[in-house]
């Protein structure tokens, strides 16, 4: 086999690699998140709640982290939603942590399992002072 | 270039990257070899750079530079492009390749422990002296050959990526295959990682040097040899503390020493990067 075929044959197996994985994605997710949350995070409860400095720590952590696609107020930008929705509003803070942990990837929503958890809580306080 | 201003520069852009060096925690940045299960987010195109220096006593100091240029295309899906160049004391400065890589998360959820899967194909000459990674029997004797009498080299190379966050740290595993398609054998690799931030919760005051900015880890990584000759006999492998410092709303500066653990490895090398994301870049582009 000469080595162009076998570049050839390289780079086929490389996008069939990506295609195959995007049809696996497609395979994957309702886009109803919400549904998703296993009842043992949707319980769960912000243990932040009582700490006086948690909204304005969560609020620096959305600007920095959040913002570029949800707006610095969390009004939406561009075809990312507003947050100063009725879902947040009745969504447990628990369905938010897990939202923020595991994304929506297939929404285009990434996941932010970088961030540690203390910190998800924190801007779950963040989102929460909206109400 | 002179031996000592290679050294010189090293020196400065080190402790550039550390007096520099933190916003969200972006466990990417964190490491120069290693990968983990974090993807851009779609629509971000970063900027980065990833050097490394190097002494080898037998032959001439070397300056190995890569330019990133990294975009999340989705959620679950990031290319990369890079552009590698050199410079060597006594010798020359010189452009050595590109690569082209893509990664895919093939779950879509978190999960205990988060597969990634890596294609990547390089076109580059063997006067690359990036060492993004370390495979086969790759070694200090490697970066003894002269910049005229580098050798063209097409490979494509795979990685599995393995990576959890557990209350606060993050642990990725790589295996790394990769083959000259010229027709010489497999050649395998690992790089292992850990990391933590220094505070797990964010201040509430707007701060630049906020412990949480900051992010301690370490990488161990090495070759594996290759198809005919798998094992640790005649690898390089090295052990590096890294650090990173993400600038609220800004760049990010890496920096790592690394320590050569056997007489196959360089003794010491220096690697720093510096990062920086526009997000949305592409709805930016558009006006939106």
């Amino acid at each position: 086999m000469t080595n162009a075929k076998k570049l050839i044959l390289l780079l086929s197996l490389i996008v069939s690699l990506m295609f195959s994985s995007a049809l696996l994605f497609g395979a994957v997710g309702d886009g109803l998140w919400m549904t998703k949350v296993p009842e043992k995070d949707r319980a769960r409860q912000n243990p932040f709640d009582s700490e006086a400095g948690a909204v304005a720590a969560g609020g620096k952590l959305f600007r920095q982290n959040c913002s570029s696609c949800h707006g610095s107020d969390a009004t939406g930008l561009s075809n990312h939603p507003s947050l100063h929705t009725e879902r947040v509003r009745a969504a447990s803070p628990g369905e938010l942590e897990w939202l923020l942990k595991n994304g929506s990837m297939k929404n285009g929503m990434p996941s932010w399992s970088r961030l540690p958890e203390q910190q998800r809580w924190q801007i779950v306080s963040y989102l929460k002072s909206f109400q | 270039m002179s031996s000592r201003s290679l050294k010189a520069i090293a020196t400065l852009l080190g402790l550039a990257s550390l007096l520099l060096a933190s916003r969200s925690a972006r466990a990417q940045g964190n490491y120069f070899v290693t990968y983990t299960h974090h993807m851009e987010e779609p629509g971000n195109l970063e900027f980065a750079t990833k050097s490394v220096t190097g002494f080898p006593q037998a032959g001439n100091a070397f300056w190995g530079n890569a330019i990133e240029l990294e975009y999340g295309v989705k959620t679950w899906w990031t290319s990369e492009f890079y552009l590698d160049s050199q410079t060597t004391a006594n010798e020359s400065s010189v452009f050595t390749g590109f690569r082209f890589e893509n990664r895919f998360r093939p779950l879509l959820q978190e999960h205990w422990i988060n597969p990634v899967l890596y294609a990547e194909f390089e076109d580059i000459n063997s006067a690359d002296k990036a060492l993004l990674e370390v495979v086969g029997h790759d070694g200090v004797a490697d970066f003894l050959e002269r910049n005229d009498r580098s050798e063209k080299k097409r490979e494509v190379e795979l990685k599995l990526i393995l990576s959890s966050n557990f209350k606060g740290w993050n642990i990725a595993e790589n295996m790394i295959a990769e083959k000259n398609i010229a027709g010489e054998p497999w050649e395998f690799g690992y790089a292992l990682a850990v990391s933590r931030p220094l505070s797990l919760v964010a201040s509430a005051n707007a701060c630049r040097f906020c412990r949480e900015n900051f992010t301690l880890g370490a990488e161990l990584y090495g070759g594996l040899g290759d198809r005919y000759s798998f094992g640790l006999h005649d690898t390089s492998h090295y052990l590096a503390p890294t650090m990173a410092f993400h600038m609220p709303s800004g760049p990010t500066f890496s920096v790592s020493p690394a320590a050569g653990l056997n007489s196959n490895s360089h003794g010491f090398l220096l690697r720093f990067g510096v990062s920086y994301e526009i997000n949305q870049f592409v709805s930016r582009l558009r006006g939106k």
